[in-house]
């Protein structure tokens, strides 16, 4: 009886705690969703949702004056009218991918030098977190305005009487302006690049700065010249933010319709200008069919860039 | 493998701004010899390393390796290989492909590339591990890729930049005969950082104790330290002011006297500390002066007559035990 009344003893406190022990798994588990709650609903809402309602959007029909929810891949049809019928000549949708893809390819390009550059100085020249965090506000110094501000205060100094071609003309390298300075292919890239160039500096310098010294040295050891480094351990190494910084600037350029307007004088295509354009005239479900086809590219893209590192990786 | 080299520093010097890292060391290690430098952490052992190897410019004096002053050479054009503290392998590449780096940027062709590092790996008994990465090796595994890794410079002298120190107890007595197989096998010179005498004593031809510049074989630093430093450092001594000299007596040396030798005694002394270490029992003591003395006896011969925390006993030691030490530091 005794052992019996034992034991029961012992059981009973047991119980209580595994019971407590029960309740605190439950909020254990509960809280991290909680924590991520609020996020999770805002890109519910702001992004989930109308990414959704853009789907839907582009399989409706519509008319000059009304939109209505019938389902029907007219649009998409439409989007690519032509296009197989004129091959080997390029539609208007195709050259205007093209053309978008070409700023996103050589954008891609300016700011991975660019950026891996200022990044490569920032990690390994900069001794003091205080001039690397001084350099690094002055890299942020094009966020400081509105992006049109920054358009626009191209101008001045591209333009046909513009700074640039002044200084040229004061030196005697050119009789008459340049006019291929401003609304140009090379304004775009230019504007592109001094906006976006950071986007590149901040992954790219976090992945350089977790790179420990000894490696370069034991390089350095091992009989490796500067550009051997380079290439053998400090690129490699810095793959993940190259990365991540290459799907910002992809992504941004790719959708990009403000810089190429401005830049442009209005007289270059670019995807985003098209969607912008079709908004204006209300062909909502055109405008959506146009966006979808432009998110399919983008992933793509991101798609083919994971893919293009893995591979580097088993080089 | 290449020919072993000596390596000599004449009154090398390295200055961080104001700070003195290394003060005027000179040193002559012979060709083929196992050294190591021994100095506590701070004594500047780790920079004169790294001045050796060509990582860390000096700031005056001269490296000569072989006939050659290297100062200005590249590391790569030294003869010399390093092996990091914290083995600095390469996260992206394999264990092969670290062991192969420097075949690499030869442009040694790949086949001839892994044949010889699978030699390599051999010699430090990695082969196994040829495909994993850093990440999926132990710290003892790591250090022999490491080794390997250094060794394919194929160079006439090795630093090892106190490759011990994070390996568990167990594994850094393993890892010191295997170091101390290699390089047997190999032959050539080894610069071998540390700030444990224990691991000096037993890898090294040569201890060169920092600080102090004294270099000379193990048996002669523990038998005739120069200076109470050198003493202190190495553990073991006892330093005492005996008729005016200063003078050292290892610990195992002074002797606890018998009562009916108590008239031979030269100090008095109180137990204060009885510590059991398994071969041999510690005996820490309090002399009147004031003094602290340790003792070290046998096991067995301490429980003959086993000691109390507090005893008043006699100590004692042979004239030819003590030696004398210059007096400084």
């Amino acid at each position: 009886m005794t052992q019996a009344a034992d034991t029961t003893a012992e059981v009973r406190p047991a119980r209580t705690s595994a019971r407590r022990r029960g309740a605190g798994r439950a909020g254990a588990v509960l809280a991290p969703y909680l924590q991520a709650a609020p996020m999770a609903l805002v890109f519910l809402v702001f992004f989930v949702l109308p990414l959704a309602a853009t789907i839907v959007v582009s399989f409706w029909q519509y008319t000059q004056y009304s939109i209505e929810p019938a389902f029907t891949a007219q649009n998409y049809g439409d989007v690519f009218y032509g296009c197989l019928a004129d091959l080997p000549s390029l539609c208007t949708t195709f050259l205007t991918y093209l053309s978008t893809l070409k700023f996103c390819l050589i954008v891609w390009l300016t700011t991975l030098v660019i950026g891996f550059t200022i990044a490569y100085f920032l990690a390994f020249h900069v001794r003091t977190l205080k001039v690397q965090v001084i350099c690094f506000l002055l890299c942020t110094i094009p966020f400081w305005t509105s992006i049109v501000i920054r358009m626009i205060s191209w101008i001045p100094l591209l333009g046909r009487n513009g700074l640039v071609n002044q200084a040229l003309m004061g030196m005697g390298v050119i009789d008459t302006p340049l006019e291929g300075l401003l609304y140009s292919d090379f304004a775009v890239i230019l504007a592109l690049t001094h906006l976006y160039t950071l986007f590149m500096v901040v992954p790219i310098f976090n992945s350089l700065m977790r790179i420990d010294l000894s490696l370069i040295e034991a390089a350095r050891d091992s009989g490796a010249s500067g550009a051997q480094t380079l290439r053998h351990v400090i690129v490699p190494l810095a793959r993940p933010g190259i990365l991540i910084g290459s799907i910002f600037v992809v992504t941004v350029v790719m959708g990009d319709f403000l810089t190429i307007g401005i830049m442009g004088g209005q007289q270059i295509a670019s995807v985003g200008k098209v969607i912008q354009t079709q908004m204006q005239f209300l062909q909502f479900p055109l405008a959506a069919a146009n966006a979808v086809i432009l998110l399919a590219a983008v992933l793509a893209g991101v798609w083919a860039l994971l893919k293009l590192v893995d591979i580097r990786k088993e080089l | 493998m290449s020919e072993a080299q000596t390596v000599e520093l004449a009154a090398v010097t390295k200055r961080y701004g104001d700070a003195l890292a290394v003060d005027a060391i000179s040193l002559k290690i012979p060709a083929g010899k196992y050294c190591c430098l021994l100095g506590p952490s701070g004594c500047g052992k780790s920079s004169t390393l790294r001045m050796i190897a060509g990582h860390e410019d000096v700031t005056d004096g001269d490296i000569m390796i072989g006939p050659r002053v290297v100062n200005d050479d590249p590391p790569a054009a030294r003869g010399t290989a390093m092996m990091f503290q914290n083995y600095a392998l390469f996260p992206h590449l394999s264990v092969a492909e670290n062991v192969a780096f420097s075949l690499r940027m030869k442009g040694v062709a790949k086949e001839e590339r892994r044949e010889r590092a699978a030699h390599t790996l051999e010699l430090v008994s990695m082969t196994e591990f040829a495909d994993r990465t850093p990440q999926q090796l132990s710290g003892g595994q790591q250090q022999r890729v490491a080794l390997a890794r250094a060794l394919m410079t194929d160079p006439s002298v090795l630093l090892l930049d106190e490759p011990l120190s994070a390996l568990d107890p167990f594994l850094r007595v393993r890892m010191r005969s295997e170091l101390r197989r290699i390089q047997a096998e190999l032959g050539i010179t080894f610069i071998h950082v540390t700030h444990s005498q224990e691991e000096a004593m037993a890898l090294a031809d040569l201890v060169v104790v920092m600080n102090d510049g004294q270099a000379a074989p193990p048996r002669e630093i523990y038998n005739a330290p120069r200076t109470p430093f050198v003493a202190r450092f190495i553990g073991g001594h006892n330093i005492l002011e005996d008729e005016g000299r200063t003078i050292t007596l290892r610990a195992d040396d002074l002797s606890i006297l018998p009562d009916a030798r108590a008239a031979e005694a030269r100090r008095r002394a109180r137990v204060s500390e009885i510590e059991y270490r398994g071969p041999d029992v510690r005996v820490g003591l309090e002399t009147d002066a004031g003094e602290s003395l340790t003792a070290v006896m046998g096991e067995r011969t301490f429980f003959e007559s086993p000691l109390r925390e507090g005893s008043e006993v006699a100590l004692g030691w042979q004239p030819e035990a003590a030696h004398e030490l210059s007096r400084d530091g």
